[in-house]
């Protein structure tokens, strides 16, 4: 098996604007996932954890850095390497604070498109789609549209679309901000359940302490600056396994 | 997975709407270019109902239908007699307005060369040709006459014995086809009174001459009808029409008729031509130019409609790009959207356009290669209103989808 780390990102650098306007919101961020780990990224409002994110989930290119995925270089400062959407497409899933369904597909159509886009066949994208949700126990719920759904339900269709196409890294953004602390957990062991038992590196910006003895690791960001979080919640978390 | 159909069934109340909107636009353009069409096929249907080679007109005239033109009558037997005619007879039309059952009645009033046309070449739908030399007429369907009617014009009456559909003249009025005699007695009908009066002065004039005095015969023929005399002229045809002889040529015939110098010559083609530039040129070129102006008008109205639903779609659009749609999926989204909306567009154009027409007191004459044009417009209008829509989704990021 490929040894890589599922993410590993060096000295990651992000300045938006330039002159007065200009806003440092990362500063030589570097992290390392591996494969089936889960980590939790903490930090206050502003701290730049969605822009870390980004850059590491190649939508936003940081000004400086390098980000490597599955051992792929795929971005070297603000150069691309590579068909970015294509590799996105592949490799990483997305679950966001809002659920970001599309509105005019149904639950299990939300999730097969992600098959059909890496081109699987119709069916069989639909077959996995439907398991997916099953696992994640909307399965019931497959063919109503997002509205129909609550927020927990919602968020649960999001996360199995962001393990559709199988990647070997999810970025989560704040996903049970919507949700109650109990659903919340659900959701992050579910998290925690997805990167052990595929191998998947998981990043998780949450702001819910409760809920950090799921994680393998936990970041905190300030002002820009990571650090791996004290020993304690380290190892409290540890222990919790 | 089709996500076109599958966005166009989320909001199918909104997409079902505007494109009826946009098909009656349709509609519109497609009844535009059939009113332009009947207006040319209208015009064209008389000169091509008498089936005619040659008009034979007052010299330097442009025929009966773009002024009067006044010909004796005995110029047919002169044209007959040139070689290379096969045939030749009167062609009378004017236009009358007279009463009827207490509504006005307007129509043209064409005669037809009996013996030799009878009327077996006009669109009949009902009744028969003419069967005899008198008092019969062939309505045409817009005048609102029956099969047996009886209409008096003039002071005669005359029983509705056919029933043409379409044969209108260039201004719209139903024809009513007559034998060349008849509708010549309609055209110059006098009240009695005035012919009495008329009479009455020849008979003072001849009384005047010696010759009327002498001859007690003269008297008695100046008080009688006046085509029985032979001194007056009878009354004047439009023009004359007649055929070529087979494998005769008509340019060749048309020179004979150079040296005439009291008639000019067309050929069917020119009195065609003369006809579409003349009377009916003006509105023919109006209703084109209106045409065209709709064409764009449909087009700029179905752009915007396409961009306005892609400018709805620009966050689902950002997300499917966040998952990695390609550009592909993106423009085949937007494109087919358009393309769909198009055709049912189309469809419906044309499916209420089919009821709608034939309500219309003028001719709508939809042609199946204008149909076929206009669907090759819409096509291109589809896909032009789209890469607005197109356009504006190339430039959504995937993170606009987040947040
Ligand atoms: N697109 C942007 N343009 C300019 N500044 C931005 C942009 N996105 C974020 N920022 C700034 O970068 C900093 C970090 O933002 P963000 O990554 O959203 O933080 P967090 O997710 O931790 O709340 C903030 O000061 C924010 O104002
Ligand atoms: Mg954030």
């Amino acid at each position: 098996m490929d040894e890589s780390p599922a993410l590993e990102t060096t000295a990651l650098t992000k300045v938006y604007g330039s002159g007065h306007t200009e806003v440092v919101a990362l500063r030589d961020a570097s992290m390392r996932v591996g494969r089936g780990e889960i980590v939790a990224l903490l930090g206050p409002s502003g701290a730049g954890k969605s822009t870390f994110l980004l850059c590491v989930g190649l939508i936003n290119p940081p000004t400086r850095g390098r980000v490597t995925i599955g051992g792929r270089l795929m971005q070297d400062g603000p150069r691309s390497l590579g068909d970015l959407r294509h590799f996105r497409r592949e490799n990483i899933g997305f679950v966001f604070q809002k659920s970001n369904l599309i509105p005019f597909l149904s639950a299990v159509e939300n999730v097969q498109i992600v098959g059909e886009l890496i081109g699987r066949p119709s069916s069989v994208a639909r077959r996995r789609a439907m398991e997916l949700l099953d696992t994640l126990g909307v399965g019931p719920r497959a063919l109503n549209m997002p509205t129909q759904l609550s927020g927990g339900e919602q968020q649960r269709v999001t996360i199995a679309r962001s393990l559709a196409n199988q990647p070997s890294l999810i970025l989560a953004d704040e996903p049970t901000a919507a949700l109650d602390s109990v659903r919340g957990r659900q959701v992050m062991e579910l998290f925690r359940d997805v990167a052990h038992k595929y191998g998947t590196g998981v990043i998780v910006v949450t702001h819910d302490h409760r809920a950090l003895d799921v994680f393998d690791t936990v970041y905190e960001m300030e002002d820009g600056a990571l650090r791996a979080a004290s020993h304690a919640v380290a190892n409290a978390s540890m222990e919790a396994r | 997975m089709n996500l076109a159909i599958r966005d166009i069934r989320h909001s199918l109340g909104r997409f079902i709407l505007t494109t009826i909107g946009v098909g009656l636009l349709l509609m519109v353009v497609m009844g535009m270019g059939g009113i332009y069409r009947g207006m040319v096929d209208d015009a064209l249907i008389v000169t091509r109902g008498v089936g005619a080679d040659l008009w034979i007109v007052q010299r330097d005239t442009r025929g009966p239908f773009a002024e009067v033109s006044r010909l004796p009558r005995s110029l047919v037997d002169r044209v007959a007699a040139v070689s290379g005619i096969l045939d030749a007879r009167e062609f009378v039309f004017h236009t009358i307005q007279r009463e009827h059952g207490g509504k006005p009645l307007r129509m043209g009033v064409l005669g037809l060369g009996w013996p030799i046309d009878k009327g077996e070449g006009l669109p009949l739908i009902a009744g028969r040709p003419l069967a005899q030399n008198h008092f019969e007429m062939i309505a045409d369907e817009s005048l609102g006459l029956e099969l047996g009617e009886r209409v008096r014009l003039g002071k005669d009456t005359y029983t509705v014995i056919g029933i043409t559909r379409w044969l209108v003249s260039s201004g719209g009025d139903g024809i009513a086809c007559f034998t060349s005699r008849d509708a010549q007695t309609i055209q110059f009908d006098e009240p009695g009174e005035s012919v009495r009066l008329e009479r009455q002065a020849r008979r003072a004039r001849a009384s005047e001459i010696d010759f009327g005095r002498t001859q007690p015969g003269v008297l008695q023929r100046a008080t009688g009808l006046s085509g029985n005399i032979a001194a007056l002229p009878g009354p004047a045809v439009s023009a004359v029409i007649a055929r070529l002889a087979p494998g005769a040529d008509v340019d060749a015939v048309l020179r004979s008729f150079e040296g005439w110098s009291d008639v000019t010559a067309y050929s069917g083609a020119q009195q065609e031509d003369l006809l579409l530039k003349g009377s009916v040129d003006r509105a023919r070129r109006q209703i084109l130019l209106f045409r065209v102006l709709l064409t764009i008008i449909c087009a700029v109205i179905m752009g915007l409609i396409i961009y306005t639903l892609t400018l709805d779609k620009l966050h689902p659009i950002a997300l499917l790009k966040l998952i990695g749609a390609t550009n592909r999926t993106i423009v085949g989204l937007i494109l087919q959207q358009s393309l769909i909306m198009g055709a049912l567009a189309y469809g419906v154009g044309y499916l209420v356009g089919q009821r709608l027409f034939p309500l219309f007191p003028r001719r709508v004459l939809v042609t199946g290669d204008d149909l076929l044009r206009l669907a090759g417009i819409v096509l291109a209008i589809s896909i032009l209103a789209s890469l607005l829509g197109i356009w504006k989704a190339m430039r959504v990021a995937p993170n606009d989808a987040i947040g």
